[in-house]
């Protein structure tokens, strides 16, 4: 009864995920700069692999599969940001460009 | 529709939608423009790569594919740090992007 809940909750999961994960690979195609595609890909693309993470846990019935899971999705969690992070400001520095409609640089402005 | 057939039905079409997902991804790390677009769609298609086999190991219920997503995770950071790092070594020797 619990397992067949649990089923349907982890078949929602994993469409879910999916479902992120191709709104983060439009997000690349479609956006203007390398500054918004980061930020689909660093966001979308990571809850869309660790709700399908999520959904491997739900239906697993023995113990170090949930726990390899888990550390999946915390590492993909912990990952994620500081390459985002470290590819952003490497772009910044070898001076790519934002988008025409960017309005304010925060490291260049005058304060 | 049972529990398993609506997972079944869940986990294939989701590898669907990530396999097109991949294909959009595939599609910037060709056009570019720059090396840092690359090195994104690089990063991307990894994560992705991970959703995959995710999946995959939902739709059979082989749970050691588990551990294969994790190796390609790690392998996608550490490249995409060592990437990055080239793209800034390269930006203070003054090339251009």
């Amino acid at each position: 009864m619990i397992g067949e809940a649990l089923r349907y909750l982890a078949a929602a999961a994993v469409l879910a995920g999916a479902a992120f994960g191709l709104l983060a690979a439009i997000g690349i195609a479609r956006l203007p700069d390398l500054y918004t595609r980061l930020h689909a890909a660093s966001k979308a693309g990571v809850v869309g692999s660790g709700l399908i993470l999520v959904a491997v846990i739900l239906i697993s019935t023995d113990g170090p599969v949930m726990m390899r899971a888990g550390l999946g999705i915390v590492f993909l969690l912990l990952s994620t940001p500081v390459a985002a992070h470290l590819l952003a400001r490497a772009a910044y520095k070898s001076a790519e460009l934002p988008t025409a409609g960017t309005t304010l640089d925060v490291i260049d402005a005058p304060n | 529709m049972s529990g398993t057939q609506a997972l079944q039905w869940a986990a294939q079409l989701a590898i669907g939608l990530l396999l097109v997902a991949m294909l959009l991804v595939l599609v910037r790390l060709v056009r570019g423009p720059n090396l840092g677009d690359r090195i994104l769609a690089l990063d991307t298609l990894t994560i992705l790569a991970v959703g995959l086999i995710g999946a995959l190991a939902v739709l059979t219920g082989f749970t050691l594919y588990i551990d294969i997503a994790i190796a390609i995770a790690l392998v996608g950071f550490l490249s995409t740090v060592a990437l990055a790092r080239y793209l800034l070594a390269r930006a203070n020797r003054g090339e251009a992007p």
